[in-house]
C-alpha cells in the first residue's frame, strides 16, 4: 500500500524550509550559515510535500561540497520531510557579492576581513584588491600569503596594530 | 541527454569529448605534480598554497569531466582513476618532472595564464554547460595567476641563483608552453560553431600577457623558438591527426622521463 506523506507536511511552505537551511552552518566558518552565503537558491515544495532544494557551490574544488549537501538533506528532513532532492547549479555562479550584510559584520567580529566587492570588472588581474584589518579597519595591511587554511581564504598582517588575520578572498 | 547536448552532431560531440579530456587530463596531472611538493616546499605558506591550487585543478577536472558525463554517460572517477598511462591526453609540458621551486612556479604561471584566458574566452561559449563551468572556474583562476606570476617576478629578481634557476626553467618550458595551444581532432569546427575559444586568439593574448610580465617585469629572456611559433588554428590542416595529443610531437619531447624527480 501506498503511503502519502506525513500529515505534517502536507502544508509545508517554502518558508519554513528558507528557516530550516538558516540554521545550517557553513562547515568552514560556522559564524554564518549557508543561507548567509547566498548558497541556497531556491526551494521548491510540491503538492505532495517533495523538497528540492538548490544550492551554487562556493568553490569548485571545495571539500566541504559533500558535507551541505547531506547537511542540507538532514536539515530538511528534520522538518518531517520524507522526500527530499538537492540540487547544484553553477548558474549564475557563486560570487561572495551574495554573502548578505549582516553575515559580513558576523565575520568580520569572528576575525575574518569580509571580502572586497567582487563586481563584473575584468576577472584577469594581476594584482589583488584592497583589504581592511577587521580589528582596526586599517587599509595598512599586508598580504602574507595569498592561499589560506581553506579555499576561500587568504593570510594578511596588519601593520597598523600587528595582529595576523584571515581575509576572505572576493569571487 | 538535455537540449544543449541533444543539439550537437555526432561529429562535435566527439570533437568536444576529446577537448574536455584533454583540459581534465592537463589539469589532473599538474594537480599531482603540485601535489609532490606536499610536505616538501619550502615554507609552510607555499605549501598550502599549492596543495590549494592543486585542489582548485582537480575541482575544474571534475567540472570538464562532468561536462563529458552528459555527452557520453562516462564516470569521471573512473576516467580519473582507472586509465592506463597511454591513455591520458595530457601535454607532455604538464607531466615534466616537477623540477625546483622555479621550474614550478613558472610552469604553473604558464599553465595558469594559458586557463585563465581560455576559461574567460570560454565563457562566451554557445555550448551553455560550458560557458556556465568556465564562468564559475575563471573566477577561481584569477588567485592562481595573481599567486605565480609574483612568485616568477620573486624568483626572478631575487638572488642571482634564484634568477639562474627561473631562466633555466623558463628555457626548457618555453618550447613545450606551445602544447598548450594544440588542436584536438574535430575542435576547428567547434571554434567555427561557436562552441569552443579560439586557440588562436587564446595564445595571441597569451603570449602578449606572459612576454609582458616575464621580459618586462622580471627581466627574463625568451628563448628563440618554441611557445612563439603557435600554429594557425582554425585552419584544419593545423589540427591534430591523431590521439593522443603528444603524439606528434618531436620524438625528444614526448618520450616519458624518468628517474629520479627534481633537485627542489
Amino acid at each position: 500500500m501506498e503511503q502519502g506523506p506525513e500529515p505534517s507536511t502536507i502544508n509545508l511552505q517554502p518558508s519554513a524550509v528558507w528557516k530550516a537551511l538558516a540554521a545550517v552552518p557553513d562547515p568552514e566558518i560556522p559564524v554564518v550559515s549557508i543561507t548567509d552565503m547566498g548558497m541556497v537558491r531556491d526551494v521548491t515544495v510540491d503538492g505532495g510535500g517533495r523538497v528540492q532544494v538548490t544550492f551554487t557551490p562556493t568553490f569548485s574544488g571545495c571539500p566541504a561540497l559533500h558535507v551541505i549537501r547531506e547537511s542540507i538533506e538532514q536539515a530538511v528532513r528534520a522538518l518531517g520531510v520524507q522526500d527530499v532532492e538537492v540540487r547544484s547549479t553553477l548558474t549564475p555562479p557563486w560570487t561572495t557579492d551574495w554573502i548578505n550584510e549582516d553575515a559580513r559584520e558576523r565575520l568580520r567580529q569572528y576575525g575574518i576581513a569580509p571580502p572586497a566587492p567582487a563586481g563584473e570588472e575584468q576577472l584577469i588581474q594581476l594584482d589583488a584588491e584592497p583589504t581592511r584589518c577587521p580589528r582596526c579597519s586599517s587599509l595598512n595591511v599586508r598580504m602574507t600569503a595569498s592561499f589560506g587554511p581553506t579555499l576561500c581564504k587568504r593570510m594578511y598582517v596588519c601593520d597598523s596594530c600587528k595582529e595576523p588575520f584571515e581575509g576572505f578572498k572576493s569571487v | 541527454m538535455t537540449a544543449a547536448t541533444e543539439a550537437l552532431s555526432t561529429a562535435q560531440t566527439q570533437a568536444l569529448i576529446r577537448r574536455l579530456t584533454a583540459l581534465a587530463d592537463d589539469e589532473i596531472i599538474l594537480a599531482h605534480r603540485g601535489g609532490e611538493w606536499t610536505g616538501h616546499a619550502p615554507i609552510l605558506e607555499e605549501d598550502i598554497a599549492l596543495a590549494n591550487i592543486a585542489q582548485d585543478e582537480l575541482g575544474h577536472a571534475t567540472l570538464y569531466l562532468g561536462l563529458r558525463t552528459d555527452l557520453d554517460g562516462s564516470d569521471p572517477d573512473r576516467l580519473a582513476f582507472f586509465r592506463g598511462a597511454d591513455e591520458y591526453t595530457n601535454t607532455r609540458f604538464v607531466e615534466l618532472p616537477r623540477g625546483d621551486w622555479a621550474f614550478t612556479m613558472l610552469r604553473q604561471f604558464l599553465y595558469d595564464t594559458f586557463e585563465a584566458l581560455w576559461l574567460e574566452a570560454a565563457t562566451r561559449s554557445s555550448y551553455a554547460p560550458l560557458a556556465a563551468v568556465a564562468a564559475k572556474a575563471v573566477r577561481e583562476e584569477k588567485f592562481h595567476v595573481q599567486h605565480t606570476a609574483l612568485w616568477a617576478e620573486r624568483l626572478a629578481l631575487g638572488t642571482e641563483e634564484s634568477r639562474r634557476r627561473t631562466q633555466t626553467a623558463l628555457n626548457e618550458l618555453w618550447p613545450h608552453a606551445a602544447q598548450l595551444f594544440q588542436l584536438v581532432e574535430g575542435e576547428a569546427e567547434l571554434v567555427e560553431a561557436g562552441l569552443l575559444p579560439d586557440l588562436g586568439a587564446v595564445h595571441a593574448r597569451w603570449h602578449d600577457l606572459v612576454t609582458r610580465h616575464l621580459t618586462g617585469k622580471c627581466g627574463l629572456t625568451l628563448p628563440q623558438a618554441g611557445a612563439e611559433s603557435a600554429p594557425a588554428p582554425s585552419t584544419p590542416s593545423t589540427s591534430r591527426p591523431c590521439w593522443p595529443r603528444c603524439s606528434a610531437w618531436p620524438a625528444n619531447t614526448r618520450t616519458r622521463r624518468s628517474g629520479r624527480d627534481g633537485d627542489g
